[in-house]
């Protein structure tokens, strides 16, 4: 048992043993390192302006994620290296990165920029992807700038984050990797005392034991929510349990029949293997929170907190997922809409955890679906999330599978609209008119800020309509505007 | 040889790309905004409290007991400890720092929590007990109508006999357009740090666009003489209007608890409090009618425009006016009704922002000419152009003639042919044709925007110069820096005068106890106005020095040059900072306030009539955009922009404006949507569920050039335009194309879209004309 967390600042290993379980990142860069860099825009971990960058050790390199570290607690960067705006420079000589915003004009008022330079940091640091403008303003999406209107920081990215890196950080590697090497135990680390503690076991049945002996704790994954009830509603939460150093809790291994994850595995670890059981589920992958978020927060949290408007939900239960709970030494598997019972009430008993997720692969004579509609296409909560699996056999569907987020107080299955399926051809419309009229009495949506009702009710007709026609093959090949799939279509054409 | 009528390479430092002058200092996290100023001992943490229920009503009973015993609490404030008058308002007296008898509006700051920790104030905020009797509130235009209540009486603009005219007209049409408002969201939430001093003095660090005007309030709020409040601003995170008249509680307060407490205090709002807390863009109803013949010339308008301002003034007699000012677009109104109302809710005051009225108003006449061009079965472009002010059709609403209706013809031609206007409609009725579910649109829209503050005495500015003996030289003037990039323009302005390089000009901090009695930075109009103040506190020293070396050199004064941190005497060039000290040594003034007042303004809000603005900005954009006809999606595909900004003095930071200006407009018009509940509390108070654009949502597609401008005919600092305000209009053009976009599912009908187009706003557009079609109106 180790009763301190260590990690890497500016060379150094700190290490912490008295602080409060829910102090952020961000308070300690400001309030106790004195680091002004790093900017507080929001405290929601939407805006970005906090970004700073964590390294781990993935292999034998260094990967370096962008993280919002106002909802981001101090105990989950224990084994890592922080970097922050401050670290760039080099004997005042600016980072490329750096370089490359003041070049290309790339801030006005200069209170995003921190956050935006770290983003850029990780980026020319990551594995590059496809020197494109996609590329980075899907890296950039969880960065906002009121000021610019982001061309020129896009032009920055593209003009510095596509060559081989070559800075400080590269030269240190080797000392860098040797430090975190020291960092790496698997010690179960508890920083506190039996009333108030952050606690991150190392196995799985430390896990379950600590739980189980403190099932009023708050289990955090990636803290992306749990954060915001400490930053915005200021919830004291004096027992937190993190599942970061959990061995094997952060697996994603795909089998023959789909894809095995565990609770700890976050979006980004996921994104590279989910999208080839179907290219919908990639976007939707692509437009969850942003990079910052999906580098932190994980499927299984998503799922583990019940919110009626997750995004993976939906698109899981459409394909069938199930999920594994763990009580103690109990294991037990149920469907994931089963899960679900009513707003903020799940299927788990007290001091149970979900442990991990089976995600099944499409039957070839499966066709799949995916939509995520919001106000805005990038970082955004959904107002509607809707997943579709038909299975079709001699062009009639024999079997749908239809999961709506947004539509109810959990996400729920559209069970009218999938028995009116049966037998409905796609090339059809009037077979599927029905099914079309079914849906909106599957729900009640309400009105909120992200949609009124009866928007709710047109679009998820909309949306069911938009996947048969696409599912039936027809001539009109525009039939949205966002989208792997019509991407495919544009490069066809 | 005039400076306008040099050649560009004859400028050192003016009409150059340089860089934002702490850009290096943003990218590395060194630039201090209010809350990184290192804090001296002792400061504590101040943190409005307020009902978290009530919307409005009598207070009945407020019980801080639990928030005074919460640990760290050192004082808790409200309206009974202000020694002065409670009072924050920009101008009539309405704004109560700290709630009194009253909760105006849900938000309203009732008292203020002082504390060790910001964080235990704002756990201690939470605490209070609150009892209000609550009445039910006036929350939308309508309510306000139907309530006929107003903050300031109506006010009109007539020109001819619009009755006559709209009667006399071949044609005639009505409309009705919500636009809605917007948060200002600069990344920089409300912050201000009070130090006291001796003799009651008060040093105030401000994030304010507006320094004179937190000076005045903290004197008021406090009973102190003027003299005694010195604020100052190094920079802000961002402004946008929004910290022109609403920065000044926050700075109060903390002043406030300085006084109070004795040490120093800081108050910086959270991003929750802040968008809950302070005023925005305001939602206007606009109702027109127009008379036009076959050709769709505008033959009269009658248009209203219905304000929501919130519960108090704040700024909204300029910010309504504006929007009067521009209800023409760039259209000319033979004759004309314009009618506005202020009208008064139980809501947040609403406030500046960034085209303060403008938009609002120009977007009314952007869809009054849509539907006259859909009803004739027009390009809207055609029926934009055949109205466009021109020779002998020239005058506004307000009787102001628009002199260079030439710009405005040869901008949008040029434009038309960069964009392949006509082409690309061609194909997009192609496209449309064939695609069922997607439907594109296109629009090129004008603009058209005066530069003057329309509150005429605003328009005067100061700037301070010294040159010291080595050669450096110390700017500070009365305008702030936001972002916009005003202080790198203003000391290029001054490095030109006195021919020295940038980095020997030493930009500092805006500060009351240099430059008194300042306007805010708004209007556009900081660099036209501390530009030419610094210019002249620049030619006042220069004018010394030259008098003097042609005395001490025995050179004619014509003789004399500044450049290349020289001073060329005759046949000698010697250096700047020689030259100073050698004018020191012979005891010439190095110093000079300059001070500028912008001439041939004349307007007379009283009688309607005279010349409000020194000139008019230009500019043009045309948007390509496409829906999704099932769920209301709608993307941006391509923008091309010209925009005049006369000779550019930093064509870098020109164009960053231009495109920022530009997104925050489309924002305002597409994702950016202000919900409030029923109950009249905002909904939308953060960014998780306010949508600014992010990067994906500007188009790949992005052009955006500079007219070719023979210079400003105003003789503006170095012949250059405002730029600050003008491009947030450009966005028009995305609602219009999005509005097309709607319109090519049935001919001749006008869709009812209103601002912002959000996907459910464009889904219930395209269900309403396809109830149209199966109707068949």
């Amino acid at each position: 048992m180790r009763n301190s967390i260590r990690f890497l600042h500016r060379g150094k290993v700190v290490e912490l043993s008295d602080f409060s379980p829910t102090q952020t990142v961000l308070d300690w860069l400001r309030l106790d390192a004195g680091l002004k860099g790093t900017k507080e825009g929001c405290g929601e971990g939407d805006c970005g302006a906090c970004t700073v960058a964590v390294g781990r050790l993935s292999g034998d390199r260094i990967v370096y994620k962008p993280v919002n570290s106002c909802i981001l607690f101090l105990g989950q960067i224990d084994g890592a290296e922080i970097v922050t705006v401050e670290d760039l420079a080099e004997d005042g000589r600016l980072h490329p990165v750096q370089q490359a915003m003041v070049d290309a004009h790339g801030s006005q008022c200069g209170f995003c920029t921190p956050g935006f330079v770290m983003s850029l940091f990780t980026l020319y640091h990551s594995d590059h992807q496809r020197a494109d403008r996609k590329t980075v303003t899907d890296w950039l999406a969880g960065n906002l700038c009121r000021c610019t209107g982001y061309r020129p920081i896009v032009e920055a990215a593209l003009n510095s984050c596509f060559t081989a890196a070559d800075d400080a950080f590269c030269r240190r590697e080797n000392e860098t990797q040797e430090s975190l090497r020291g960092l790496a135990d698997d010690e179960d680390v508890l920083v506190g005392d039996d009333d108030r503690f952050f606690a991150a076991p190392g196995s799985i049945d430390a896990l379950a034991d600590l739980y189980e002996r403190h099932p009023e704790a708050t289990i955090v994954a990636g803290a992306t929510d749990v954060g915001l009830w400490v930053t915005k509603q200021l919830r004291g939460l004096d027992k937190v349990i993190w599942l970061g150093r959990v061995e094997g809790l952060d697996r994603v291994e795909e089998t023959r029949g789909g894809l095995l994850l565990g609770a700890g595995a976050t979006y980004s670890a996921v994104e590279p293997h989910i999208g080839r059981i179907d290219p919908d589920l990639g976007e939707l992958w692509r437009r969850i929170g942003s990079k910052q978020v999906r580098a932190s927060g994980t499927v299984g949290g998503n799922i583990a907190n019940g919110s009626p408007i997750g995004d993976t939900p939906p698109a899981l239960i459409a394909l069938g997922a199930t999920i594994e709970l763990r009580k103690g030494n109990d294991a037990r598997t149920l469907t994931l809409e089963d899960f679900f019972i009513d707003y903020g009430r799940q299927d788990r008993a007290t001091g149970e955890f979900v442990t991990g997720v089976f995600v099944p692969k499409l039957d070839p004579n499966q066709a799949f679906r995916a939509y995520k509609l919001s106000k805005r296409f990038d970082q955004d909560i959904s107002a509607v999330m809707a997943a579709f699996r038909f299975t079709i056999v001699d062009g009639r569907i024999t079997e749908a599978r239809i999961a709506y987020g947004g539509m109810a107080a959990t996400p729920r299955r559209a069970r009218g609209a999938e028995a009116a399926l049966i037998g409905a051809n796609p090339a059809d419309p009037a077979s599927w008119a029905p099914a079309l009229k079914a849906v909106a009495d599957d729900y009640a949506p309400i009105t909120d800020m992200r949609a009124s009702a009866d928007y709710r009710r047109e679009a998820a007709r909309g949306m069911l309509a938009k996947a048969l026609v696409e599912v039936s093959g027809a001539p009109d090949a525009h039939t949205r505007i966002t989208g792997f799939r019509q991407m495919e279509a544009d490069h066809a054409a | 040889m005039q400076p306008d009528q040099m050649p560009a390479a004859d400028y050192a430092s003016v009409r150059k790309p340089s860089p934002h002058d702490s850009a290096i200092k943003h990218v590395t996290g060194e630039a201090t905004y209010i809350d990184d100023i290192r804090e001296p001992a002792g400061t504590l943490h101040v943190v409005p409290g307020w009902h978290r229920d009530a919307v409005c009503g009598r207070i009945k009973s407020v019980d801080l007991d639990a928030v005074r015993a919460y640990p760290g609490v050192v004082a808790v404030l409200t309206h009974a400890d202000i020694p002065g008058k409670n009072d924050c308002s920009p101008s009539f007296g309405d704004d109560p720092v700290l709630a009194e008898g009253n909760i105006q509006f849900h938000g309203q700051a009732v008292f203020a929590v002082v504390a060790e920790t910001r964080d235990a104030a704002r756990r201690a905020a939470r605490l209070a007990r609150i009892e209000v009797e609550e009445h039910t509130p006036i929350l939308t235009v309508d309510d306000a109508v139907g309530a006929d209540i107003t903050v300031m009486p109506d006010y009109q603009f007539r020109k001819g006999a619009p009755e006559a005219g709209l009667a006399s007209a071949e044609r005639k049409l009505s409309g009705r357009l919500m636009i809605g408002g917007q948060e200002h969201f600069y990344l920089e939430g409300q912050a201000a740090m009070a130090v006291p001093g001796e003799d009651g003095d008060m040093f105030v660090h401000s994030s304010t666009q507006h320094p004179s005007e937190v000076q005045h309030t903290v004197s008021k709020v406090l009973a102190l003489p003027d003299a005694a409040v010195t604020v100052e601003v190094r920079r802000m995170g961002g402004g946008f209007g929004g910290k022109e008249s609403q920065a000044n509680q926050w700075a109060a307060l903390a002043a406030l608890a300085a006084r109070v407490t004795g040490r120093p205090c800081k108050c910086r709002l959270d991003r929750d409090d802040d968008m809950i807390m302070t005023g925005k863009r305001h939602d206007f109803r606009a109702d027109w009618t127009a008379g036009f013949d076959a050709e769709g010339r505008i033959r009269a308008v009658d248009m209203k425009l219905l304000a929501r301002c919130g519960y108090s003034a704040d700024l909204s007699l300029g910010v309504v006016d504006r929007a009067m000012f521009h209800a023409d677009s760039s259209y000319y109104y033979p004759d004309a009704a314009i009618l506005s109302r202020r009208m008064k809710t139980d809501t947040v005051s609403n406030t500046a922002f960034r085209g303060f009225g403008g938009p609002q108003g120009m977007l009314a006449a952007e869809r009054m000419i849509d539907a006259i061009a859909i009803t004739l079965g027009e390009d809207p472009l055609t029926i934009r152009k055949r109205n466009f002010y021109s020779a002998g059709r020239d005058v506004t609403p307000y009787g102001m003639p628009v002199e260079e209706h030439h710009t405005l013809h040869a901008l949008i031609g040029e434009l038309e042919e960069k964009a392949a206007y006509w082409a690309r409609r061609e194909e997009i009725r192609s496209f449309n044709a064939s695609s069922h579910i997607l439907k594109k649109g296109l629009a090129l829209t004008p603009v058209k925007f005066g530069i003057s503050f329309t509150l005429k005495h605003l328009n005067q500015a100061g700037a301070l110069v010294h040159v010291y003996t080595d050669g450096s030289i110390h700017l500070s003037h009365g305008g702030t820096e936001m972002g916009q990039g005003l202080y790198q323009k203003v000391a290029q302005v001054v490095a030109e005068e006195f021919g020295v390089s940038l980095d020997r000009v030493r930009i500092t901090a805006t500060h009351t106890g240099k430059v008194p009695n300042t306007g805010p930075t708004a209007a556009s109009s900081g660099t036209d106005l501390n530009g030419m103040a610094a210019k002249r506190a620049a030619e006042m020293i220069k004018a010394r020095l030259i008098a003097f070396a042609s005395a001490h050199y025995g050179v004619e004064a014509e003789a004399i040059d500044f450049r290349d941190n020289k001073v060329i005497v005759g046949n000698e060039a010697i250096d700047f900072g020689a030259l100073a000290k050698e004018a020191h040594l012979n005891r010439i003034q190095l110093s000079a306030a300059g001070f500028y007042a912008t001439p041939n303004i004349t307007w007379d809000r009283p009688t309607a009539s005279g010349r409000p603005f020194l000139y008019f900005a230009y500019g043009g954009a045309c948007a390509e955009v496409t829906i999704d006809t099932m769920t209301g999606e709608m993307r941006v595909d391509r923008v091309d922009i010209l925009h005049d900004v006369g000779k550019s003095l930093n064509p870098a930071i020109d164009i960053g404006q231009i495109e920022g200006g530009f997104v925050q407009g489309m924002g305002w018009l597409t994702t950016e949507e202000l919900v409030w509940d029923g109950k009249g509390r905002l909904r939308t108070h953060a960014p998780s569920t306010y949508k600014i654009p992010t990067a994906s949502d500007v188009p790949e597609a992005f052009s955006v050039s500079l007219y070719d401008s023979p210079g400003n005919p105003e003789d503006t600092i170095y012949r250059s335009k405002a730029v600050g305000e003008p491009p947030v209009m450009l966005a028009n053009s995305v609602f219009c194309a999005v509005s097309d976009a709607v319109a090519s599912l049935k001919p001749g009908v006008v869709p009812e879209l209103d601002a912002p187009a959000t996907p459910e706003a464009i889904l219930k557009a395209v269900a309403a004309i396809k109830q149209a079609e199966a109707t068949g109106r």
